[in-house]
């Protein structure tokens, strides 16, 4: 994809996210919050037989802070937790495709903290 | 228009090839370097680089003489009476937290101190400090319109306040404060009255005996000279009765192990090697200044703001909100906006609607991403006034600053610009 349709790619789990919502009785949930942005985002997850069974989030923020989550979470739907947990920090910003300045790097990784921090309390690290 | 082109090509940063289509709209943070302040620096450096007030040798001296002579050419660039009223230090940061120090020493619980909403962090976080020894801030209001209202001002100021700290151009708003009324009222209560330069000096005349205030402080990286060089300018018996700030050498008369005594002023305020450098680059900056005429910078600058609001009104993009005083009169060459206002986060409440809040608005930071594509650089975020962004009711903001290098065409471009961000974020939703 070039960089257009990588945009539009974004824009599209911008405008439309995926996995948004609030889960029921979750094993866990955590909000990430940028005080300078003011972006947030709060991941909530349900993890049986050691697998993640449904994922969701809701947050406010710019469109690279919400399609980050909105990506991230479809990629960890289904996940083993053992598979989860390799998931690196490179490999999350990797998937949105466009090459962000670190101050919008603050903003794609908020999700993903959270689900970091989500699985560390679950495995009791 | 010509006159501003051309004052455009003094500054080497938009003739270099990768900055040739930059249209740089951030000067409220800090400004681009005009050719004669790089090479008045880089003259110091290869000719007289030495020590100040220290070494007994032609070298040093000439390099003293240069540094005062600084002091000087700043002193009357703002109409101080002499130039040992002017301190150099770091920055206007730096001068209000010297004030805050010293000043604050002399407050005792009970005591207040009343600054603005519309203050910068540099001017609120000082003064909270003193908080913890029961000294009061208090924050004057703004209006609807985004002027300071004078009348909660007016209500605000008791007989315990003992200072009275304002900004005279808002960083955010723009909004030019009445710093003269404000000052004579301070006064008239029996109030010291220091006033936040950072964004006037650079771009109107600012005489401090006309203001009367009792201190004013400023930076120079605004103002086209270098980073790390600021002033505080104070009135000479009230700089003389202060405590100094930083202790150590320079600042010193003598110095045993009973005790040391002080220095004169301004030195006894200027503790160690100084920024020489930026000194005799922020005195480069002044001549260059004084040389365009404070008055025409503001003039410039107000055929800016005219106009920015003239195409706000024309391009009218959906859902697009500016803040500030609509009067160009009433305001320096700041324009802060939003696509949409995106409330602020408060963790307690942020998400009792439980969902994605979209709507029609592009967050501050896409905005500027967006821009910065096209090679327009604006600010996004809560410019150093969370207090204020809160009190507009919004996250953040993205603002357009102006300088002497801006002309229309910059305007022109960031409207154009701003459309087309409106254009990608409506498609397909």
């Amino acid at each position: 994809m070039d960089d257009e349709e990588q945009m539009e790619f974004i824009m599209e789990h911008y405008r439309h996210p995926h996995n948004s919502g609030v889960v029921e009785n979750p094993t866990d949930e955590i909000t990430e919050y940028n005080p300078v942005c003011g972006d947030a985002v709060k991941v909530s997850m349900l993890i049986k037989d050691n697998r993640v069974q449904d994922i969701r989030f809701v947050g406010r923020g710019c469109s690279i802070s919400q399609a980050s989550a909105s990506i991230l979470t479809d990629e960890a739907r289904g996940k083993n937790i053992e598979e989860l947990k390799k998931i690196t920090e490179k490999e999350h910003l990797d998937s949105i495709g466009i090459k962000l300045g670190p101050s919008r790097e603050k903003c794609a990784l908020l999700s993903f903290n959270a689900l970091k921090k989500i699985l560390v309390k679950y495995g009791g690290e | 228009m010509a006159q501003w082109e051309k004052i455009k090509q003094d500054f080497p940063i938009f003739h270099s090839e990768k900055n040739r289509n930059l249209t740089y709209l951030d000067s409220a943070a800090t400004s681009q370097k005009p050719k004669k302040v790089i090479d008045a620096v880089t003259y110091f450096y290869e000719n007289y680089y030495s020590n100040v007030h220290r070494g007994i040798y032609s070298l040093s001296e000439i390099a003293t003489d240069m540094y005062e002579k600084a002091r000087e050419n700043v002193s009357s660039f703002i109409g101080s009476a002499s130039p040992e009223q002017v301190v150099f230090l770091r920055n206007t940061t730096e001068a209000l937290n010297l004030l805050s120090y010293t000043l604050g020493r002399d407050l005792v619980a009970g005591d207040e101190v009343l600054i603005s909403i519309m203050e910068h962090h540099s001017n609120i976080v000082p003064w909270q400090f003193l908080e913890e020894r029961g000294i009061k801030v208090s924050y004057t209001d703004i209006t609807e319109e985004g002027k300071l209202d004078m009348e909660d001002f007016s209500r605000k100021l008791t007989p315990r306040t003992r200072i009275v700290s304002m900004t005279q151009v808002s960083n955010l708003l723009g909004t030019i404060n009445p710093v003269r009324v404000m000052g004579k009222m301070a006064h008239d209560n029996g109030s010291i009255f220091i006033v936040d330069g950072a964004q006037s000096v650079p771009h109107m005349k600012v005489d401090v005996r006309d203001i009367g205030c009792d201190f004013l402080a400023f930076s120079g990286h605004k103002m086209l000279g270098p980073s790390g060089i600021g002033v505080l300018y104070g009135k000479q018996e009230m700089l003389e009765e202060m405590h100094p700030f930083l202790g150590g050498g320079e600042m010193i008369r003598t110095v045993s192990t009973s005790g040391s005594t002080w220095n004169d002023v301004p030195l006894k305020f200027e503790a160690g090697t100084p920024n020489m450098e930026g000194a005799i680059g922020l005195s480069a900056a002044v001549d260059y200044l004084d040389e365009i005429g404070m008055d025409q910078v503001r003039d410039h600058e107000m055929d800016l703001i005219h106009y920015t609001l003239k195409l706000e009104e024309e391009y009218n993009i959906d859902d697009l909100v500016s803040y500030g005083p609509r009067n160009p009169d009433a305001r320096g060459g700041v324009y802060s906006f939003n696509m949409g206002e995106i409330p602020p986060m408060d963790m307690d409440s942020q998400f009792r609607d439980n969902g994605m809040v979209i709507g029609s608005s592009v967050h501050p930071h896409d905005v500027s991403s967006s821009l910065d594509e096209a090679d327009v650089a604006v600010r996004s975020g809560h410019h150093c006034a969370m207090p204020l962004n809160h009190r507009l009711g919004v996250v953040a903001t993205s603002r357009a600053s102006y300088y002497i290098y801006n002309t229309r065409n910059d305007v022109e471009k960031l409207f154009d610009q701003l459309e087309k961000i409106r254009k990608v974020y409506d498609h397909g939703r």
